[in-house]
């Protein structure tokens, strides 16, 4: 008879360990891979009505419908520039700040309190603070604007302005809501780095700027990319800061992202279009999935393991 | 180039409440001649590392100077000072090839020192043959075995032909077969290249079998420097006797009277020109004679068979430490069933030290 347990080879051994694993199983598939299959199978189910759980037939009009949508499309474009810009800036920033905080001592704990906090603080909440901030209203215009105009320019409407500016207010606000976590993680990466490599690096007489190229930044690089493809994720999905600072109308707005097109197609005022939200859904997961194995291709070829 | 320490002394500030500071190095005065190897020997804990890295720049003295020939370099940044340094767990730059390693010293070079790219790999390629490593220039640290890595740390540390190379417990990594080959490769770089080297170690073999000079410190505080038989066989007091040689040199208590050495009340050693009064008596265990009729009798407990000698365990009631070892030439017979075993005592073998301070007592 053969031992059971983790080291048995036999049936009973891999039972053993399909039993440990099933309650994880059980709601992964229930809540994750079921969802997903139901989603992809109604991207192809025309007119799908979930009251009556008819649909008219089967095929790809869905797709078409939803990519030649002008608001799907604003929705893409939209999503792309805040990911291009907010995941690079974020990231860069974050790093300077994290180097900051690792070589000062004086208050270094109460300086990383300070940059933690906007990671436990409401988006809502933070997204009201950003709105008073940048809105221009008939009774004021707002602390940016009063900074914009002591310069002697001229005041901007930044939340229902033109395009580039309410994309600008929103891509700071990303990226000031994006950046603790960054900065705890690469806070901790710098931290682990063993002192020994930089010894061995002044003896030889390195640069402060080529020790941070050649020996700090190889060997966080695996945290690096481990941010990148996070945020790239994080920020293909942004819908709740959208609506932080420009309210649920966000076609009318222009700064719809594409899961507020999903949600709008679901529950909108335009709503009651499962068909059409989960096409598009099934096109931001081809979106993300194509960017996330990219980013492993080249985070593969790239970091330091 | 000889490097000379002058009253060097580090103190760190104490981490506890009452602020006790800890000395770490004290007071260090002494030249290392050019071009020798010497062995930096103490327990764990004594300060080696720290005075190795006042050497080299990366800790600044509490106070006195360090020398490089006429040089003082007390003040100057570890970089301009021309040192290497071999890390004691190598610190290899783990994303970096063996090669990119060996010429990474050689790219910060600026200015007139500035080398082509065929010229840092030709010098890569040159250190890496002297130690031996110039079929693995492509692989990654990761990739290779801890004497490889040494050897990778050891043309590292070369590559820039330091004044003085200094190498941090060098061998504390490796396995015992591969620290005793290490070893004898690093004597050959070593009187390769001529270069002044000094290297940390807490393990005495490792000290006495390669050294041309051996420092011994204790606690901070120099206790004796010379050349490593010398140290073994004139220790200055009971602390450098007892931490070379192995085995250990036994110990007694003893005392002094009318020049008679006596072990409990056995006379083991006439014409002994020392004051009377109490002493420690250290036997080096190749200074134990069998003799039948010898004057320390022993109780026997154990004769364990080496091959080329035979080494005889006993016990004493007046002994330190948990049994006497002797070591003795295979050809000797002893009777295992007498349960005693009587020793005469070699006389350059036998090292008297004053029972209060430990230092040693001469005597002729």
């Amino acid at each position: 008879m053969t031992k059971s347990g983790v080291t048995g080879k036999g049936i009973k051994g891999t039972l053993h360990g399909w039993l440990y694993l099933l309650p994880a199983m059980i709601f992964l598939g229930a809540f994750m891979v079921y969802p997903l299959i139901d989603v992809f199978v109604y991207s192809f189910e025309e007119g799908y009505n979930s009251a009556s759980q008819s649909y008219f037939g089967v095929g790809s009009y869905n797709y078409g419908y939803v990519l030649r949508d002008r608001y799907f499309l604003q929705a893409i474009a939209n999503t792309l520039i805040l990911v291009i810009i907010t995941v690079p800036v974020s990231t860069g920033l974050s790093l300077l700040i994290s180097l900051a905080l690792s070589s000062v001592k004086f208050l270094q704990k109460l300086f990383r309190t300070v940059f933690f906090l906007p990671y436990v603080t409401n988006t809502l909440a933070v997204g009201l603070v950003f709105m008073i901030l940048f809105q221009k209203t008939e009774y004021t215009d707002g602390l940016v604007n009063l900074i914009i105009e002591s310069f002697g320019w001229n005041a901007v409407d930044f939340i229902s302005g033109p395009y580039w500016a309410k994309m600008l207010v929103l891509c700071v606000y990303v990226i000031w809501i994006v950046m603790p976590f960054k900065i705890l993680i690469l806070t901790s990466a710098l931290a682990s780095v063993n002192p020994v490599y930089y010894k061995a690096a002044k003896i030889d007489g390195t640069s402060p700027l080529r020790t941070f190229t050649k020996i700090t930044l190889p060997m966080i690089s695996p945290m690096i990319f481990y941010l990148v493809i996070t945020g790239f994720i994080g920020a293909f999905k942004a819908y709740s800061d959208v609506v932080a600072i420009f309210g649920t109308n966000l076609n009318a707005a222009g700064m719809n992202t594409i899961v507020g097109y999903v949600y709008d197609m679901l529950y909108g005022d335009g709503g009651g279009y499962p068909s059409y939200a989960s096409s598009a859904a099934i096109i931001l997961f081809a979106i993300v999935l194509t960017i996330t194995v990219v980013n492993l291709i080249v985070s593969r070829r790239k970091a330091y393991n | 180039m000889n490097v000379r320490l002058e009253h060097l002394t580090k103190v760190f500030p104490g981490r506890d409440k009452k602020n006790t500071q800890v000395v770490a190095v004290s007071d260090f005065d002494f030249s290392i001649p050019d071009g020798l190897l010497i062995g930096l020997l103490g327990p764990s804990g004594c300060g080696k590392s720290t005075l190795l890295y006042m050497i080299c720049g990366l800790e600044n003295p509490s106070s006195g100077k360090v020398y490089f020939g006429e040089d003082d370099v007390t003040g100057i940044p570890a970089e301009e000072r021309g040192v290497g340094l071999v890390f004691q767990n190598y610190a290899l730059y783990p994303h970096l090839t063996v090669r990119q390693n060996i010429t990474f010293p050689l790219e910060n070079l600026t200015g007139e020192a500035k080398l082509t790219k065929a010229e840092r790999m030709d010098k890569a390629l040159q250190v890496a043959k002297l130690v031996q490593i110039e079929d693995l220039l492509d692989r990654k640290p990761g990739e290779m075995s801890g004497g490889q890595q040494q050897r990778v740390a050891i043309a590292r540390a070369l590559v820039k032909m330091p004044k003085v190379l200094l190498m941090d417990e060098p061998l504390s990594n490796l396995d015992a077969r591969l620290r005793l080959q290490t070893r004898e490769e690093i004597r050959r770089i070593q009187k390769a290249t001529g270069i002044t080297t000094i290297f940390v170690t807490h393990d005495q073999e490792e000290a006495m079998s390669i050294s041309d000079l051996i420092v011994v410190m204790r606690d901070g505080v120099f206790q004796q420097m010379d050349k490593p038989q010398t140290v073994y066989d004139d220790p200055v007091n009971l602390f450098v006797a007892r931490f070379l040689g192995t085995p250990a040199i036994n110990v007694f208590e003893g005392h002094i009277e009318h020049s008679k050495l006596y072990i409990g009340d056995e006379a083991v050693m006439d014409r002994v020109s020392a004051r009377d009064g109490k002493v420690y008596v250290g036997v080096r265990p190749e200074g134990l004679v069998p003799d039948s009729s010898g004057d320390l009798s022993m109780k026997l407990v154990g004769i364990e068979v080496m091959g080329r000698d035979t080494s005889v365990v006993s016990t004493h009631p007046d002994m330190t430490g948990v049994n006497v070892r002797a070591i003795i030439s295979a050809e000797n017979v002893i009777d295992r069933d007498s349960g005693t075993v009587r020793f005469n005592l070699k006389r350059g073998k036998t090292l008297i030290f004053d029972k209060e301070t430990e230092a040693r007592i001469f005597y002729d």
